[in-house]
């Protein structure tokens, strides 16, 4: 019996190993970042390369999970997506619970490595709102909007409070691209995004003052140059130094003489936009824009409502994590920590990256199996 | 209205097939949205890295690159024999990044310990500073202590070369050294004369610093540095030493408030010894107080007194109205009564030579002489002589004296000037002149600087200076006022002086200024040395008792230091020299000498 389950979990493993299902532009694509990444890691980490090292180990890990994943078919993922969805909540839970009275937690701490159950949302929200949708009528009516918008309130919620206004924003963008993508009517989008607009007054009360004072010095950086603001100019000054070509890879002085801050992290971006300039900034967006476009490719070429929906959302979320980096380091957006992915420094952000795209890899893999 | 039925028609086939129209249709919106999107980071990157490249890449420039200074370290100052009198040595000043430091507020305790200095006091000043980026925490601090903070690696604090002036000689060389500031520029004496000299060019480099204010890399060098150039004095640092522990006894010995030594080489006119008290260590400045640290000997005015007379004695020679032994001179029962005042001497000498005048130091005498001579004959001897002239030496500060114009003196202010009263002279002034009459009545200017003999001027013919000079002999012979300046085995020729102060409104009774300039070997005279004891207090007031065994003691230590020939051995004794199983001893001149016969000058209006 046990020799059994050992030899089919065996037999499972190589076929996963020897026969992956992916995609291969976009297994291509993703491969290329993940060098770009570590080398601008190196340079931005003063060649560190234990920090290289520990990068790299995530990837690895990351694609054993994105091989893993892409072997399960989309209609059993959909068929656990609500217990996934409220595993993950429940994890936000213990970690408010347990993040009583010591301030801001973001982490659960598992012996083996430390992880933030926020990350999970920003899978498995886009999956719950496609499982919602999935069967019924499309475009969706008030009442399921109410109820997708209920499915995304009470995570967001419950992230926006540890407090960590980034991530509660993206997950909740996730959640909406998954619903946008459905075919919300028009005027009920708009009429929506005016609900919201009238809210933000509401919602600027209930920030915390140092979320307020980032949106404020974003402004004007100059009000406040050694505190919130000297991220931003600091940062400014790492892209516009870059000039065309830039300075040369490990020749980031806003990095190397630490006036850049968080430069392995949120920052890294600015590194790589003094080091390879316009020019380089251009190749790395390109890069982004086909990693994106071929999501959106494999989204309009699933087979259901639930693939299409959540692929879709899964590589728009995508495009928001680069062009709020993006926007940061160039001075557009505020400072929230947003990683660029694949390329900052940061363990949870590659590895629930990567089976993101596993779940993509699947869903592409089974976009004819019904025809 | 159309597209809605189609998103409704379409909707139910989506499910179950690939994506139906109304996703494609929003796909082409989210590609659209997304393209717009990607399109304003593009531009966003163009206007930052394209348009305003040159205003970010100076900002980050001047974030980091900065021009800092290379310390030079000044010139050493030796004396004529290359003993260091001057040195320079390396030290390191702590400075911060106040915002930096206080960030780290709990290591300040720490800070200040390895510091020295208050940990309350140092919080508070870096507070107060906290919109700068450089304090200095403490100056001037030895290698091995700063390192000692530096080790501490607290953020934002961080070190500077700097140079520091020592003074092995401290206190002894302080007035002719003078010192320099915590910047390392000369404030006083030579090295405020030979800063530019000493100082040379700090250099300038450009570095590139990190957040922390630490330099990672010079980039490279702005301007190069020029080490200060080392100078050599004409000072003899024994001589010095043996100058200034003479004149400390001494002062100790009769109680008196100051005193100068100045020691000239008569052939070249360099300074060989200029010492005062009080003076001060020049290695600690800030515990000193202005009239400590007064060069005296060119800057503090004096009367000469009789050390005049040898000048006036010049002029009456070269009148040709007098020679050493003519004529006689009636000093009139030792009291002149000369319009309405007084001029006497200690004793009545009855009947003097002008040699006598000297010897005997008759102020009747010399007032006599004065007033057979024309005005300008005597006005220019003064003058020539240097009095009421700066003396060139380029020291700073020094003073010019003061000697009213010829034409001007009333009668009674020549006979008075006969004597030394009525005018103001530097006791350098005076050794000056004496190095004149030394010199075969050649003037050298003075100089502190080895080596540097300028145009010398012959004053008067060599003649008359050695008859000068020869009458100089006596006042140190038997029956001198000055016997106590003899030295053995040398002759020497010299003048006391003893002058009441100048106080105001006229002349303090009880306060004198005791003097001695002379001159050794008197056959060929090698120094000259003026000795001045302000306000002597106890025991004795007379230049001869007071000074002269000062001069005495100095000269024949530098006689011996310098090697110079005897030109009197047993010159005393009817006998000649002493002899002893090992050769000559040389010989001590007898004690009964009567020394007591200094005259007092009275008081002038």
């Amino acid at each position: 019996m046990i020799n059994a389950l050992q030899a089919r979990l065996y037999r499972f493993a190589r076929r996963m190993l020897t026969r992956p299902r992916i995609d291969l532009p976009l297994a291509a694509g993703l491969f290329v970042l993940a060098c770009v990444g570590l080398a601008t890691l190196y340079s931005a980490g003063d060649a560190s390369l234990a920090l290289v090292g520990g990068q790299a180990a995530r990837f690895v890990m990351g694609t054993v999970l994105l091989l893993l994943v892409s072997r399960i078919p989309p209609t059993v993922l959909r068929s656990w997506t609500p217990w996934l969805y409220a595993g993950s909540t429940l994890l936000l839970v213990v970690v408010a619970v347990l993040g009583e009275g010591r301030g801001s937690i973001r982490w659960l701490d598992l012996g083996v490595m430390r992880f933030q159950p926020s990350e999970l949302l920003k899978l498995t929200m886009p999956m719950m709102v496609a499982w919602y949708l999935h069967p019924r009528q499309l475009p969706p009516s008030w009442k399921d909007m109410a109820v997708v918008g209920v499915m995304i309130a009470i995570p967001a919620g419950l992230i926006a409070e540890q407090p960590d206004l980034g991530t509660a924003v993206l997950v909740t963008a996730a959640g909406a691209f998954a619903l946008f993508l459905s075919g919300v009517a028009w005027w009920r989008i708009g009429l929506l995004l005016a609900a919201v607009g009238g809210m933000i007054p509401v919602a600027w009360h209930f920030l915390h003052q140092y979320q307020r004072d980032r949106v404020l010095t974003l402004l004007d950086p100059e009000s406040d140059p050694l505190g919130n603001g000297w991220h931003i100019i600091q940062s400014q000054i790492a892209v516009g130094s870059g000039g065309v070509f830039g300075k040369g890879w490990q020749h980031s002085t806003q990095s190397r003489l630490e006036f850049l801050p968080e430069h392995t992290t949120d920052f890294i971006f600015a590194v790589f936009s003094e080091e390879f300039g316009l020019v380089g900034v251009l190749a790395l967006l390109a890069l982004y824009a086909f990693i994106i476009g071929r999501c959106l490719w494999i989204a309009m070429e699933a087979r259901d409502t639930y693939s299409r929906l959540l692929a879709g959302a899964i590589g728009m979320s995508f495009f928001v994590y680069v062009f709020v980096n993006g926007g940061m380091i160039a001075g557009m957006l505020p400072v929230v920590g947003v990683p660029l992915p694949l390329v900052s420094y940061g363990g949870t952000s590659a590895v629930s990256l990567l089976t993101g795209f596993g779940v993509l890899m699947s869903i592409h893999a089974n976009r004819k199996m019904h025809d | 209205m159309s597209w809605r039925n189609r998103t409704a028609a379409s909707s139910a086939s989506g499910r179950r097939r690939g994506a139906g129209p109304s996703t494609r249709r929003r796909m082409v919106v989210v590609v659209g949205v997304l393209s717009l999107a990607s399109l304003g980071l593009v531009a966003r990157a163009f206007d930052l890295q394209v348009v305003r490249k040159q205003f970010y890449q100076d900002q980050g420039d001047a974030r980091f690159l900065r021009v800092m200074p290379i310390a030079v370290s000044r010139g050493t100052i030796f004396d004529r024999n290359g003993e260091p009198l001057a040195v320079s040595t390396p030290m390191m000043s702590i400075w911060a990044n106040p915002a930096e430091v206080l960030e780290n507020d709990d290591r300040i305790p720490a800070l200040a310990k390895s510091l020295g200095v208050d940990a309350a006091e140092l919080k508070d000043r870096l507070a107060q500073r906290a919109d700068r980026e450089f304090v200095y925490l403490r100056r001037q601090m030895p290698p091995e202590a700063a390192q000692a903070v530096l080790d501490l690696g607290i953020p934002g604090v961080n070190s500077q070369r700097e140079y520091r002036r020592y003074y092995p000689s401290g206190e002894v060389t302080a007035h002719v050294l003078g010192f320099t500031n915590i910047d390392d520029h000369g404030q006083e004496g030579l090295e405020l004369a030979y800063d530019d000299w000493l100082a040379g060019k700090p250099g300038a480099k450009r570095v590139i610093r990190d957040r922390m204010g630490h330099v990672v890399e010079d980039v490279e060098q702005v301007r190069e540095p020029k080490p200060g150039k080392n100078l050599t004095l004409s000072i003899d640092r024994r001589i010095q030493f043996l100058a200034y522990n003479e004149l400390k006894n001494a002062l100790v010995q009769f109680e008196a408030e100051s005193g100068s030594v100045v020691i000239l080489d008569a052939k070249t006119g360099e300074v060989l010894a200029m010492a005062n008290l009080p003076t001060y260590n020049p290695n600690a400045v800030r515990g000193s107080v202005p009239s400590q640290r007064r060069n005296r000997a060119m800057t503090d005015l004096l009367e000469p007194g009789s050390t005049i007379k040898p000048i006036l004695m010049t002029a009456a020679l070269s009148s040709g109205k007098f020679t050493p032994t003519s004529p006689l001179i009636d000093t009139g029962g030792g009291h002149w009564f000369f319009q309405g005042h007084d001029i006497h001497d200690t004793h009545n000498w009855g009947v003097l030579t002008p040699t006598g005048v000297i010897t005997k130091s008759s102020n009747v005498g010399a007032a006599h002489i004065a007033m057979q001579l024309d005005t300008p004959l005597m006005y220019d001897t003064y003058r020539a002589f240097g009095f009421g002239n700066s003396t060139n030496s380029g020291f700073p500060g020094e003073s010019a004296g003061l000697l009213r114009v010829g034409r001007d003196w009333r009668p009674l202010e020549k006979a008075i000037m006969g004597y030394g009263y009525g005018l103001n002279v530097t006791p350098l002034q005076l050794a000056n002149a004496y190095a004149t009459l030394a010199d075969g009545g050649v003037m050298h200017t003075p100089t502190f600087i080895k080596g540097a003999d300028s145009e010398p001027k012959a004053i008067v013919t060599p003649q008359i200076a050695a008859q000068v000079v020869k009458m100089m002999e006596t006042v140190t012979a038997p029956g001198g006022t000055a016997t106590t300046a003899q030295i053995a085995n040398y002759i020497v020729a010299g003048k006391t002086g003893t002058a009441h102060k100048a106080s105001a409104g006229g002349y303090s009774k009880n306060n004198y200024t005791a003097a001695f300039a002379g001159m050794v070997p008197a056959s060929d005279p090698r120094l000259v040395g003026v000795v001045i004891i302000d306000d002597p207090k106890k025991r004795s007031y007379y230049g001869g008792m007071v000074s002269g065994p000062v001069f005495a003691r100095v000269m024949e230590g530098a006689l011996r230091l310098l090697d110079v020939p005897p030109d009197n051995i047993g010159r005393w004794y009817a006998g000649g020299p002493l002899q002893s199983p090992n050769g000559l001893v040389g010989n001590k001149p007898p004690d009964d000498m009567s020394v007591d016969n200094e005259p007092i000058e009275d008081a002038t209006p």
